[in-house]
């Protein structure tokens, strides 16, 4: 019998091990979320990383190691943002109807986002690169890196604080909007699109379709809007 | 379904190509979502057949950012001493912007007289 260290070092090699592990891990957060009734905080996201990320701390696996088998869920982002046009063509005719309510929610969401990022922190005395990193987190990942870059931040902490930012929409958007009394799946997804790009909107689609395929544009929209406006408003703190 | 896949992939491709050959900031999926979009409205009966498949990959959206976000765990000491004031920044801004949004929509959707449907 083969010892356990000349398998480990197969599975080590191999992408079969992580891309397993992913699958579970979410696997096992969707279970708990289900389980808990569906409750907000329950975020299939967040344990399937906090278990994921233990598992690579205590067997000592870099992330590079983890990414070659975590790489071809990663891959399925591009496609699946393609396919956010079907739930936006089912909605065409709602889109259209609210296409004003959406820009001035988009305009007056993109910065509010990025200006009271910057203020709070800005108060709370974070200053220089930490503080420009910080202007593009509502944008979708590659967008708000690319800005970051441009305006003098660090493209790896940008993307530490997109993520942060949409696991944080997606655990409060719901008690949130509920506890403001908003029943407009229109309006809530939209906003929380715009807040929380991809993860926010993934966490929409949970809810409700609607909420989802108007989210899926707060998000393309503000990828745009985040960068024509960050610039600006970074300009009005140095 | 291999003939559904296919064709996000294609469209995505094209977004891609699109993006780079312009330098646009725009991601190649968001173009590609758009080029999609104007396809499914010339198509409505290819929209119908690609629907389920679409609906399955979504519902699984989720899922598809759990590598992203176990690279940030590795980054986490990067707040290093701007960690707490990061972290309010980033929830109270959040909230903020869901509650800016949502309200303005709210608003002018009344105002305009297009009450949800």
């Amino acid at each position: 019998m083969p010892e356990f260290a000349e398998i480990w070092t197969y599975l080590s090699q191999e992408p079969l091990l992580w891309l397993t592990a992913t699958l579970v891990a979410y696997a096992i957060g969707d279970a708990a979320f289900r389980a808990s009734g569906r409750l907000p905080i329950v975020n299939p996201v967040l344990i399937a990383v906090v278990i994921l990320a233990g598992l690579l701390w205590v067997t000592g696996t870099p992330y590079g190691t983890y990414f070659e088998g975590a790489q071809f869920v990663h891959f399925m982002l591009g496609p699946a943002t393609v396919a956010l046009a079907v739930p936006l063509y089912s909605n065409l005719a709602r889109v259209r109807a609210t296409a004003i309510p959406m820009l001035a929610a988009l305009f007056a969401g993109s910065l509010t986002a990025i200006l009271s990022a910057i203020g709070i922190a800005w108060a709370l005395g974070v200053r220089g690169e930490t503080l420009l990193s910080l202007a593009p987190k509502s944008a979708t990942a590659p967008v708000a890196l690319g800005i970051s870059e441009a305006i003098g931040g660090s493209p790896t902490l940008t993307a530490v604080l997109v993520i942060l930012t949409g696991i944080t929409g997606a655990v409060i958007a719901t008690p949130l909007l509920n506890l403001m009394r908003i029943p407009d799946w229109r309006a809530r997804g939209f906003a929380v699109g715009v807040a929380s790009h991809g993860i926010g909107t993934a966490r929409a689609f949970q809810v409700n379709e609607t909420a989802g395929a108007f989210a899926g544009i707060g998000m393309g929209l503000n990828a745009l809007l985040t960068a024509l406006l960050a610039p600006v408003v970074i300009g009005w703190f140095l | 379904m291999i003939v559904h896949v296919s064709i996000f992939l294609l469209f995505q491709l094209a977004g891609e190509v699109t993006s780079r050959a312009l330098d646009l900031t725009v991601p190649g999926p968001v173009l590609g979502m758009a080029y999609f979009l104007v396809f499914l409205v010339s198509a409505p009966k290819a929209a119908a057949s690609i629907r389920p498949t679409a609906q399955g990959l979504l519902s699984h959206l989720s899922l598809l950012f759990v590598p992203a976000g176990v690279g940030v765990v590795g980054h986490l000491e990067r707040l290093g001493s701007d960690g707490l004031p990061i972290l309010l920044a980033i929830v109270g801004s959040t909230a903020l912007a869901i509650i800016v949004g949502v309200l303005t929509f709210v608003g002018l959707a009344r105002l305009m007289g297009t009450p949800d449907a």
